[in-house]
């Protein structure tokens, strides 16, 4: 490769932040949206309510079985369609913002795994504990429970993140401007592949490098008490 | 909603003369195959790469180290490109054009689906050996096993099967990941789903149709590895719950 | 994106102001939800030069956007709406029916030809450009008919009409072509700049525009006899009547008054963005009449 032109980087630099500020909104919201839900489909799958554990084993396993890049495409595509079903009247959402919400629901299946063997990594002595100091169920999970499972659990929700984060790039599918997609959109008009997608490439690793090493240390100080 | 059903066009004719529901099959037949294909990639070098990293040769440990941090920090469809699309472009021109007009797309895909769940399996090869008490390859180095022999009689064959249950999530994600070779011109189940869509616009209907026939790989490919997890279940160890 | 924001703020209280105070029941379709949101969304491509693509900054622009531009006026005024939003919304060959359908975009700015068969799934607009359906090739490949292209690897994009015509040509003229499919049509053409495919099969306008943007023009060639001609038209949803009146009404004032014309000339006889090519590429007589006589009828 002879003629590697920086110049295609230099100048497209604005638009490839921005679309990298869109990838990092994407996994901001989606972590934070996915932990609150899957948090909340970890309690149902534990408890003694036979329909709330169905629905929630159905809808992890579901979203587990699917291709992400599959739902991208369907919810973009069917959830205007289910809006105007239930509201009778055509709301156009975007390839942007429906990106936000596929990635909420579909995180949420496997932060929920997560935090259901955070949940159960908690002895059970400390349910009872809790009873027997008066808390309700609502108590005992937010007040004991709930705050060491997720310390157990913070590096693997976080290496969990990286990983959501990579997957981002899957909008592209949908044509929403993520770091990728904006990288392609610029392939696609100045016929640049190798410099964009090397580019590409080398910052996806700079990035997730980074935050994994800071999870490794992260995991070596938090141990998992017993 | 003002949503036509409309389930008799899998048995229409499409442009090329054959009917829809042939397309999706003729999908589930290459996404099949590109799974497969690339899961006998990953498992081959991803048990090179989990062993070298568990060995006392620090440059071995230094390869397969740098592998896995390489190939998990780039996201799958970003390494599917720069096989696609930056390789051909680095190497020899010969053997560039080589790449671009007589290599089948199927083979970029699989070295590309197969590097990056490499990564993965290499992980998980990884920690099922360390999972094994030390005590275990001092046993087979006294009686006078080579380090290799150690590996091959003692520790791999029960490695294998303490991490099984992770293989069996690692071989069900690369069916889900085998959607995106689309990108790369994979005529998979998901590029015919996009095509369906584009062709009918009967969006739901071949969604559920998909989505189902995802399941269904997911359903078979589990219950093979549960079959093999019982087989080869260890007697007097907790092992797996047999594949949930 | 904080911009955007404070435009749909903005565009929000409007909508909520403006909308009590002038309730039009008769409204329906498009109109009535354009109405309702305070804002319409114009599908557009990312690299259908120069009706539809990017330029440096990464805007649609194009030949299509401007009539668009012109539609969306004609919408403000018909609905007495002047600060009506617009919002853009990429589109693809494979997704542009199913998003205008499901409400996404109201009015698709591209490169679409009017077929008898997407008429079944959305409605059209009177005709704008008419293309012909031909080849791309190096010039170095000897490729002169579809003819020379038997056993040889052939580009099309995904969802488009020459991938029809494709593959009915292998079948009627026995030629054995290996189908490469590109996402947009500057991926196709990538594939045969690098040396992937022989040759991409496409609306000729479209392959001159990607051939002016290459690194080295003078590398391709437009090659064969068209396969056929192809008449492209705004895409609007399926029976909205009143909707396509606003479109149709529009189009043809500018084609009957001459602006049309002059629209055309500044994307196909003027250096264009973002590299100020110029894509010399005169109006031929099938468009001529297509502007003397507007019509909205598909091909088949």
């Amino acid at each position: 490769m002879s003629d590697f032109d920086f110049s295609v980087i230099t100048a497209n630099w604005h638009f490839l932040a921005e679309g990298l500020r869109y990838t990092l909104q994407v996994t901001v919201t989606a972590m934070i949206g996915g932990i609150i839900i899957g948090t909340l489909l970890a309690l149902m799958r534990l408890s003694s309510i036979k329909p709330l554990q169905w629905f929630a084993a159905g809808y992890v396993n579901f979203f587990r079985s699917v291709p992400l890049v599959q739902v991208i495409l369907a919810v973009f595509l069917i959830l205007p369609l289910l809006l105007q079903f239930l509201t009778g009247k055509m709301i156009p959402i975007g390839a942007e913002n429906s990106a936000y919400f596929t990635f909420t629901i579909f995180e949420a299946a496997y932060y929920s795994e997560i935090m259901r063997s955070g949940i159960q990594s908690v002895p059970r002595g400390q349910i009872g504990a809790g009873y027997a100091l008066g808390f309700t169920y609502g108590q005992t999970m937010r007040l004991v429970v709930l705050p060491q499972a997720f310390r157990n659990m913070l590096p693997v929700l976080l290496t969990q993140t990286i990983v959501l984060f990579q997957d981002v790039s899957l909008v592209y599918a949908i044509g929403a401007t993520d770091f990728f997609g904006a990288a392609d959109k610029i392939t696609q008009r100045d016929l640049r592949p190798v410099e964009m997608y090397t580019t590409v490439a080398v910052v996806y690793f700079v990035i997730c490098f980074a935050l994994s090493r800071l999870v490794k240390r992260l995991q070596a100080r938090i141990a998992i008490i017993r | 909603m003002n949503y036509h059903w409309d389930w008799q066009f899998f048995f229409q004719e499409a442009d090329d003369g054959l009917k829809y529901y042939e397309w999706v099959i003729a999908g589930l037949g290459w996404t099949t195959a590109v799974s497969l294909a690339s899961l006998a990639v990953a498992l081959l070098l991803g048990s090179v790469l989990g062993v070298m990293r568990t060995t006392p040769t620090r440059w071995l440990v230094a390869i397969g180290d740098t592998y896995v941090d390489l190939f998990r920090n780039i996201p799958l469809i970003v390494q599917l490109f720069l096989w696609f699309f930056v390789v051909p472009e680095l190497v020899p021109d010969k053997i560039g054009i080589w790449m671009k007009q007589d290599l089948p797309y199927i083979v970029t895909a699989v070295v590309g689906l197969g590097l990056y769940t490499a990564a993965r399996i290499a992980e998980q090869v990884k920690s099922g050996i360390n999972a094994l008490p030390r005590g275990q390859r001092f046993a087979g180095l006294a009686l006078g096993f080579t380090e290799w022999q150690t590996y091959r009689y003692v520790r791999l064959p029960m490695a294998y099967r303490i991490v099984l249950p992770a293989l069996t999530s690692e071989s069900m994600n690369i069916f889900k990941n085998s959607a995106v070779t689309y990108a790369v011109g994979i005529l998979e189940l998901y590029f015919q789903y996009k095509q369906i869509i584009e062709k009918t616009s009967q969006v739901l209907e071949i969604t559920i149709v998909v989505t189902m026939a995802y399941f269904m790989l997911a359903f078979v490919m589990n219950r093979m590895l549960a079959f093999v997890e019982k087989r080869t279940r260890v007697p007097g160890l907790i092992s797996g719950t047999g594949g949930k | 994106m904080r911009k955007s924001l404070t435009a749909l703020a903005l565009s929000l209280s409007i909508a909520g102001l403006a909308a009590p105070a002038q309730a039009q029941a008769q409204l329906t379709g498009t109109l009535q939800k354009i109405k309702e949101t305070g804002s319409i969304t114009v599908g557009h491509r990312e690299s259908s030069v120069p009706f539809s693509y990017l330029d440096a900054d990464q805007k649609p622009v194009g030949y299509a956007m401007d009539l668009c531009a012109k539609v969306v006026d004609a919408v403000k005024s018909e609905l007495k709406m002047p600060n009506l939003q617009v919002k853009y919304q990429a589109v693809t060959s494979q997704n542009r029916i199913p998003l205008m359908q499901n409400g996404t975009i109201d009015l698709e700015c591209g490169s679409t030809t009017n077929s008898v068969a997407r008429q079944q799934q959305v409605g059209f607009s009177v005709h704008y450009f008419i293309t012909s359906v031909r080849m791309a090739v190096r010039k170095d490949s000897g490729i002169k008919d579809i003819g020379d292209l038997n056993g040889k690897p052939v580009a099309t994009t995904t969802g488009t009409t020459s991938d029809a015509l494709i593959k009915q040509n292998e079948r009627g003229k026995h030629i054995d072509v290996k189908n490469i499919y590109g996402k947009d049509h500057a991926d196709s053409f990538l594939m045969v700049e690098s040396g992937r495919a022989a040759a991409f099969v496409m609306d000729d306008i479209l392959l001159a525009g990607l051939i002016a943007n290459s690194k080295n023009p003078s590398d391709f060639a437009i090659v064969g006899p068209s396969l056929r001609d192809e008449p492209y038209g705004v895409m609007v949803r399926k029976d909205d009547a009143p909707f396509k009146a606003v479109v149709d009404k529009t189009l043809i004032g500018l084609m009957k008054s001459g602006e049309a014309e002059k629209l055309y000339t500044k994307w196909f006889m003027n250096p264009i963005p973002p590299r100020n090519v110029n894509l010399n590429f005169p109006m031929s007589p099938a468009l001529k009449a297509a502007f003397a006589s507007p019509s909205d009828k598909g091909v088949e």
